[in-house]
């Protein structure tokens, strides 16, 4: 059985993301591999294309001197036909706007950083001649550019140079290049790029007056099978005077693409809200275990989290200064210095505030509010108040397409990072001494101590592992959101909803209600707006606590009711 | 009878404070509209205003204060009725700006125009009239408390529960109250005020008249507040603060009393935002911040939380502090100094200012009869011995 499509796909979408990326960042790489193309094309040109050899390159070029927008026209199709070994870098070097030309000699020429080249030859000019115009290009010439690159490279050995230029061709679905496409097609190996090929033929074909309906009827499968929101473009193009049976098959094949995206969006949704319930459940998860120790509601939680933020920055501050080679790794040092230093801070509010007030939940409501006044004035005193920034690792940044989906490496990660929390979180709990005396004290705080275990200490321990945990949480969210000085703000109240509608004490209810309040958001804003699903959200909440005052999953027993 | 009750009511810590009160309303007009500026006994305008809106913020400490102090309930969205009561002062307000705006629209508020609205939302309708407004102001806030509290106490959510859906409550008005097609003038609320009912609310005189209207306001909260928490019924609010499980096996109706109490807070909280209004000029979503809400409950647990002096106290001296802090060049110790009044209250001063002061005063009361009930055993015992 072959691998499914979207399998397929998603391969070819990651490796085009990796080249694309290459090429923008290295124009070195890329000159070579424009270069390597144009060797083989004009090879395969010759060969495809007999009639080609006809124009010279010479004559190609004399189009660019005439500084109108038709002659460049004419000169850049003048120059794919010729076949010469040169037409891949003049073209590129009329895509980057480097291509220059000398109005009296008539002559053209490549103009690089250090050097001027003459165009035919590809030698470099001595002395360089001063009065170059560049060859200037509209809109319309950008597509042909494009297009004409797209037709060059298609025949490069190298299979992600191919794939892109097989993309690039799609977009611009020029007529001009459909021999190209179909000399391409016959020769390519690579199922992957065959496909993109053929449903660039189609889309040709479909705009093309010539082709027969047969071939249309056929072209609109080929497009159908895509299945995109391309797809749906080139379909709705297809014009109205069309054969009756390309339209019905047009027809048919809107409307089942149309289905196929409504499922994708909802797929879509659901990630999304997975990715925001996980950014919940991680600024929740660390609230819930202080709150369930010791019936505290800790409003200096979100300041946590940006302690752990503010860690981040300042360990890419530092290795920015010292050693940039290590930015990859910039997360993953900051992320026990950030539990560090959040837990240490969370240990000195509980030894010199919380501990004092234990059995008054609502006066330590009060004071941790008031120590979270200080310590966003704290921060905000040594960083300032603005934004500080905070880079995205090249692991973290980018995206990838999986099916109709886009999926971002960030959220991708922080999706995992959250679930590799909470196992951990939970694999503590129940598997270490702590976490055995952390469920005593959660269970009947007098009946632990009666055992022999010190719930002081099991309470500064516990309020520092919350803590910490909210300082990794931290490092996670300074790679989606602002770091600032309000960024805890804007998870607490967050963080609390998620608290009390799973339920204290119980991390799979904080697990439960942080994803189900974040999908049951997503799947509300493409109908409500995202502030209207937010306050549903928030209603929902206070409606649903008068049914169940202590969050879905309570526990249960009487020492809860002390 | 009523006025027996209230002067059964007034211990002499109350007296004073009327006395002071009144004082006070009568001092800031006088030295206002008395002197011309430029005399040294003059008080700027400015000033009537700012003290006019601690006045208003005292009224909002005052009904945090009977719910917190007296039933326990911790409110952490009382601001929001606060703002409602405001709101509904300010679109009364708005709608006699009438064709002075800057579209000249005589019906449409200038925002509605800016958002091409064609016609007045339904819920404007009436705004025009005053008594209407003040219907309003009462009205809103009190129906949104009841409804809560209905749900909330019926289901019996307390304590950090309780507080934590107040807050998000008003978190979801904030929300609501920043957009636009919400028909509040969303982020930049209602301003530009020109009259109250014929008077401009700039005007010196409006104002000291504003003044004297809270002034009187808040009296007249003190009064009723007094009222119920030293009658029987306030008894019954003291011990479900205590004891609320006891309280209801002893047979009393507990949601009922925590719901009255928690209604009439939000309607003296709604008056409060209404005066608060024009002495201000603006009205704006921000006013729903949780942060506010959270700031008035620590007026009251500065002054003293189960004294109602105390709740007074502690909004004159914390609103008092915050603007000698942000005016100067200490704004940006200001958070610190919030903060640590927040920590230090709760660990160093629970019972407050007043609380402190008054327990002193019966501990030292106590100890007297003691050493005199002392000296007396010490009398009796040998010949109890004998």
């Amino acid at each position: 059985m072959p691998p499914p499509d979207f399998l397929l796909r998603y391969f070819r979408k990651v490796l085009a993301g990796a080249c694309a990326m290459i090429c923008t960042r290295l124009t070195l790489t890329r000159w070579l591999f424009g270069l390597l193309a144009a060797y083989v094309a004009a090879a395969a040109l010759l060969i495809a294309m007999p009639h080609a050899r006809a124009q010279s390159l010479d004559a190609a070029l004399a189009h660019f001197t005439e500084d109108s927008f038709d002659d460049t026209d004419q000169g850049i199709q003048a120059v794919v036909a010729s076949g010469s070994p040169r037409a891949s870098a003049i073209i590129q070097a009329l895509s980057d706007g480097r291509l220059a030309y000398d109005g009296d000699k008539k002559k053209i020429y490549i103009k690089t950083d250090a050097q001027v080249l003459d165009a035919e030859t590809g030698q470099p000019v001595t002395p360089a001649p001063d009065n170059l115009d560049t060859v200037r290009l509209n809109n319309r010439l950008r597509q042909a550019v494009a297009a004409a690159l797209g037709g060059l490279t298609l025949m490069s050995p190298d299979r992600a140079a191919r794939l892109s230029a097989a993309q690039a061709v799609f977009k611009s679905r020029d007529e001009k290049v459909l021999p190209v496409v179909e000399a391409a097609l016959a020769k390519e190996a690579d199922a992957g790029i065959k496909t993109i090929l053929a449903q660039t033929r189609a889309a040709i074909l479909l705009g093309s007056d010539e082709a027969t309906e047969p071939q249309k009827v056929e072209a609109v499968a080929a497009i159908a099978a895509r299945g995109d929101q391309d797809a749906l473009r080139i379909l709705n193009d297809i014009s109205a005077d069309a054969p009756p049976a390309v339209t019905k098959a047009a027809q048919s094949a809107i409307k089942s693409i149309q289905n196929q995206l409504a499922l994708w969006s909802a797929v879509q949704n659901a990630w999304y809200g997975l990715s925001l319930g996980s950014v919940l459940l991680l600024a929740a998860i660390g609230l819930a275990i202080t709150f369930g120790v010791m019936g505290v509601i800790n409003m200096a939680h979100g300041e946590m989290v940006m302690i752990g933020a503010y860690v981040t920055f300042a360990v890419q501050e530092m290795i920015r200064a010292y050693n940039p080679g290590l930015f990859d790794y910039s997360l993953a040092i900051a992320l026990p210095l950030a539990f560090l230093v959040s837990a240490l801070v969370g240990i000195l509010i509980e030894r010199t505030v919380i501990r004092f007030l234990y059995g008054r939940p609502l006066e330590t409501l009060l004071a941790t509010w008031g120590i979270s006044l200080i310590l966003q004035q704290a921060v905000r005193s040594l960083f300032g108040p603005t934004n500080r920034e905070v880079g995205n690792p090249s692991w973290m940044s980018g995206a990838f397409e999986l099916g109709g989906i886009t999926i971002t490496y960030n959220r991708l990660w922080i999706v995992v990072f959250t679930i590799a929390v909470f196992v951990a979180l939970l694999g503590m709990l129940r598997f270490t001494r702590l976490g055995l005396e952390v469920r005593a004290v959660t269970q009947n705080r007098a009946m632990a101590a009666s055992m022999g275990i010190r719930t002081a200490r099991i309470d500064a321990l516990t309020f520092g592992l919350g803590s910490g945990i909210a300082g990794i949480a931290g490092v996670a969210l300074s790679q989606i959101d602002n770091v600032s000085p309000n960024l805890g703000q804007g998870y607490i109240i967050d963080s609390f909803m998620v608290v009390v509608f799973g339920g204290v004490g119980n991390l799979w209810g904080t697990l439960v209600g942080a994803l189900t309040l974040g999908i049951a958001n997503k799947f509300l804003e493409p109908y409500a707006g995202a502030v209207l699903a937010k306050i549903a959200i928030l209603v929902f909440i206070i409606l649903f606590i008068q049914k169940k005052p202590r969050g879905m999953f309570a526990l249960k027993g009487r020492a809860v009711e002390a | 009878m009523i006025t027996a009750a209230f002067v059964r009511s007034l211990d002499r810590g109350g007296m004073i404070f009327l006395i002071v009160l009144a004082a006070f309303a009568f001092a800031v007009p006088f030295f206002n509209l008395a002197f011309p500026p430029g005399s040294p006994l003059h008080l700027p305008t400015y000033l009537v205003a700012l003290f006019g809106k601690y006045v208003c913020y005292a009224l909002l400490a005052l009904s945090i204060d009977l719910v917190w102090g007296y039933c326990g309930i911790l409110s952490l969205g009382h601001g929001a009725f606060f703002a409602l009561g405001g709101y509904a002062m300010g679109m009364y307000l708005m709608r006699q700006i009438g064709a002075r705006g800057v579209y000249a629209n005589p019906v449409l508020p200038d925002f509605m125009v800016f958002l091409n609205w064609k016609e007045l939302p339904f819920f404007w309708y009436g705004f025009q009239s005053f008594p209407y407004a003040l219907l309003m102001i009462v009205l809103v806030p009190g129906v949104l408390a009841f409804v809560f509290g209905w749900f909330a106490f019926r289901s019996r959510v307390t304590g950090v529960y309780l507080s934590i859906i107040t807050q998000a409550m008003t978190y979801a008005l904030l929300l609501a109250f920043f957009r636009n097609d919400f028909g509040f003038g969303g982020n930049n609320g209602l301003t530009d005020f020109k009259d109250i009912l014929g008077f401009n609310v700039q005007a010196q005189g409006t104002r000291a008249a504003l003044f004297v209207l809270s002034c009187v306001a808040l009296a007249a909260g003190f009064l009723l507040c007094r009222a119920i928490v030293s009658s029987k019924f306030g008894k019954v609010l003291v011990a479900i603060r205590d004891a609320e499980s006891r309280t209801r096996f002893l047979g009393y109706r507990v949601e009922n009393y925590k719901l009255f109490v928690w209604t009439f807070s939000a309607c003296m909280a709604g008056v409060a935002g209404a005066l608060y209004v024009p002495q201000v000029g603006i009205i704006n979503p921000s006013e729903f911040a949780p942060a506010n809400s959270i700031e008035a409950v620590i007026w009251v647990a500065v002054g003293g939380r189960g004294t109602l002096t105390g709740a007074v106290l502690g909004a004159f001296l914390v609103n008092y502090a915050k603007t000698f802090f942000t005016s100067g060049m200490l704004a940006p110790y200001w958070l610190f100094v919030l903060g640590a009044l927040f920590v230090g209250t709760t660990l160093l001063l629970p019972r407050g200012i007043v609380g402190t002061l008054s327990h002193w005063r019966i501990a030292r009361t106590e100890r007297k009869t003691a050493a005199a009930a002392e000296d007396s055993v010490a009398w009796a015992v040998p010949r109890a011995a004998e």
